[in-house]
């Protein structure tokens, strides 16, 4: 780490331009992608799972997330009448070109999904949808993850190898919190599952990251961005923590509830038991939905906080200067050294 | 010349605009801006403004320096840095002669006795000016992840902005290691310098190098201005002015060298200048391979999401459920 006081800049004004993006149009983009794509794969696991309940309304919201989420890209747009202009071109350099191809095959097949599921015709078609959209989804929700990282922004582009994980699990925690708000209780387990895989996933990798980001990790603990993350964290373990919980309580509540059935009248105590895990439940699925977003939220935030303060440019590439410098030293050191050794002979 | 395209995201890249796809280009020129004779007179602003017709974005006084421009934008392609500041102390003041030129402007003409004191009190005021500009650079981040291909490579080896095809993703923005391109607010749109590529097209030389007055400002052929440049940093050192560097032209630098490059008189960031510039794409291949593990990742976590409440007994209540 680079002591701040050896750092100069230029009138403190930034070196790299900070995105010009409203947070709500692409953090919020990265959080709808997220939920679509991870959606999907829930959705697909359902379907093929005979929850039907859960099928649907995960495809349903994985159409309305991806809607949306292409909606605030347009808007982003400096200029939204030529949105086309991304299909003019495939390139892999780019991952926005990358992500709109994506999304244009995405995009329908979840949208597929949701009308013959809604509509119940077609079940081979929709079936079929529903595979494309499971096989596309968790690359809609980890590739934003590159389209942040593939800059100069130091808190994105120095977390590029943890970031596409932070971006999963996050997705998965939103997906599997929408399953838990809609969802029966009856077929609510395996999102229980996943919002806990989730929530351990997002993090570890997050934890990851910090420590890779060494003295930029600052922006995603200082400010706005570390408000927005420190939130997403309480908001993801209780709410995982929550389902978990929640599943005690509908079990309990379950047998009650049957015990009360064949007793005839039981007690209204173990009724309200019931009722209250499924309020759990569906609470818990809430703050993980909060959760996802203020994690996308936060480290968009800390990738501004990065952008425009000098330091966070200037002080990690000042010290792989000087790593890279004593290495060409010690190289050549050794180098001399090898020749001294052989030149007698 | 058995010349394969190999399109590489980092690294020596000896021809970019070949590898872009222009069969026989001409020569990939440049601008060689030697600070160490800059007068900072903003002529160079100016002529790119009125050659460009670039329009105004705001006539504010920063306070903090000569340099109410501030930096390169979408409507400022030249942006002239004013930075007041005490000289480095010679490394042996006493007897030394000190460097010729403009490099030092002492505000008190004084003896090199006089010149020892000062230099002990942390040394002379003085002033850097430095005429920045986009770097177009061998491996340019903001042509890479353009998404609709409307930056690109011209045959003369620059980065150029098509504003009939740019849609204003933004996304050039963050991407440039320096700062350098931007979307005008009134506009959407992202634009930066085009090293004139109107002008060089009829064979004429940028506007800013032609009105340059010091030749601070050098335009040519990218190989014969890292020659010159060499042999200028080389006679400042002779001269004593130690802390003549040369900025962006290396080819094995991190973005692959500089089309445009510099010549210092101190440390970049003091210019606001990145000191180690890396295009972000070199690092493109292993993100997408972490995406790709990422997303396997998350379709595994799901499918064991859906197993485990079968193993562990079916059922709404997961692991509650199982007890049952
Ligand atoms: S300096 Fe920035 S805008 Fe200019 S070519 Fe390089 S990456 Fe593009
Ligand atoms: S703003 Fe324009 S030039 Fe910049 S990346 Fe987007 S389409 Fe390309």
């Amino acid at each position: 780490m680079v002591p701040r006081a050896e750092f100069e800049s230029y009138y403190g004004r930034p070196v790299i331009k900070a995105p010009a993006w409203a947070a709500r149009d692409i953090a919020g983009y990265f959080f709808l992608g997220g939920l679509a794509g991870a959606g999907s794969v829930l959705a697909a696991g359902a379907h093929l799972t005979g929850r039907t309940t859960t099928a649907t309304a995960m495809k349903v919201s994985s159409l309305a997330a991806v809607s949306l989420s292409a909606a605030a890209l347009v808007h982003d747009l400096g200029r939204p009448g030529r949105f086309a202009n991304m299909l003019r071109v495939c390139k892999p350099t780019s991952p926005m070109s990358v992500g709109s191809w994506l999304l244009a095959v995405y995009g329908p097949c979840a949208g597929g999904a949701a009308f013959c599921a809604l509509t119940r015709r077609l079940p081979r078609v929709g079936a079929t949808a529903t595979g494309a959209a499971a096989l596309s989804g968790p690359a809609v929700a980890a590739y934003t993850a590159v389209l942040a990282a593939d800059t100069a922004v130091p808190a994105w582009h120095d977390a590029h190898r943890e970031l596409p994980y932070v971006f999963s699990a996050s997705a998965a925690a939103a997906a599997s919190g929408m399953a838990l708000v809609l969802a029966p209780p009856r077929e609510s387990a395996p999102a229980r599952y996943a919002a806990a895989l989730a929530a351990v996933g997002e993090m570890t990798a997050m934890t990851a990251a910090e420590r890779r980001l060494g003295m930029v990790a600052e922006t995603y603990r200082e400010g706005r961005a570390g408000a927005l993350l420190r939130a997403a964290r309480v908001l993801t373990v209780t709410g995982a923590a929550g389902a978990a919980g929640a599943a005690l309580f509908g079990g309990r509540g379950r047998r009650a509830g049957r015990g009360g059935r064949a007793g005839r009248g039981g007690p209204g105590a173990r009724i309200a038991s019931a009722g209250t895990g499924r309020w759990i439940t569906a609470g818990s699925g809430a703050l993980l939905l909060a959760g996802s977003a203020c994690t996308r939220f936060g480290i968009f935030a800390a990738g501004i906080a990065s952008a425009e303060d000098p330091v966070y440019t200037v002080a990690p590439q000042r010290a792989a200067k000087e790593r890279a410098a004593r290495a060409r030293k010690s190289a050549a050191r050794e180098h001399a050294a090898d020749e001294d050794g052989q030149g007698p002979s | 010349m058995t010349h394969q395209p190999h399109h590489l995201l980092s690294g020596v890249e000896p021809d970019p605009a070949r590898d872009a796809g222009h069969d026989d280009p001409p020569p990939r020129v440049g601008f060689f801006t030697d600070t160490s004779v800059c007068i900072g007179c903003k002529a160079c602003e100016v002529a790119c403004k009125e050659w460009n017709a670039i329009p105004e974005d705001g006539l504010s006084l920063t306070g903090m320096s000569y340099d109410n421009t501030q930096g390169l934008g979408a409507s400022t392609w030249r942006h002239v840095a004013f930075i007041e500041q005490q000289a480095p102390p010679r490394p042996a003041p006493d007897g030394a002669p000190g460097p010729e030129g403009r490099t030092e402007l002492p505000l008190v003409a004084g003896a090199p006795d006089d010149r020892g004191r000062q230099a002990a009190a942390g040394g002379e005021l003085r002033w850097l000016m430095s005429s920045d500009v986009c770097k177009h650079c061998t491996h340019a981040a903001c042509l890479d992840v353009c998404p609709t291909g409307s930056l690109f490579r011209t045959e003369f080896g620059t980065v150029v902005v098509q504003e009939d095809i740019c849609n204003g993703c933004g996304y050039c923005v963050p991407a440039c290691p320096y700062g350098v391109i931007e979307q005008r607010p009134s506009d959407g749109r992202a634009f930066k310098c085009t090293l004139c590529y109107d002008r060089l097209g009829a064979g004429q030389e940028p506007a800013c190098a032609k009105a340059c007055p010091t030749e601070s400002i050098q335009f040519g052929p990218l190989d014969e201005l890292r020659e010159r440049a060499a042999r200028r940093v080389e006679r400042l050192h002779e001269a004593g002015v130690t802390e003549a560097r040369l900025y962006g032209h290396d080819p094995a630098d991190g973005v692959g060298g500089d089309g445009a490059f510099f010549l210092l008189l101190d440390e970049p960031e003091v210019y606001g200048l990145p000191p180690d510039p890396v295009v972000t794409t070199r690092d493109l291949p292993a993100m997408w391979k972490h995406a790709a593990t990422a997303a396997l990742a998350l379709a595994g976590g799901f499918a064991l999401s859906f197993t485990a409440p079968a193993v562990f007994g079916r059922g709404g209540s997961g692991a509650a459920g199982g007890r049952r």
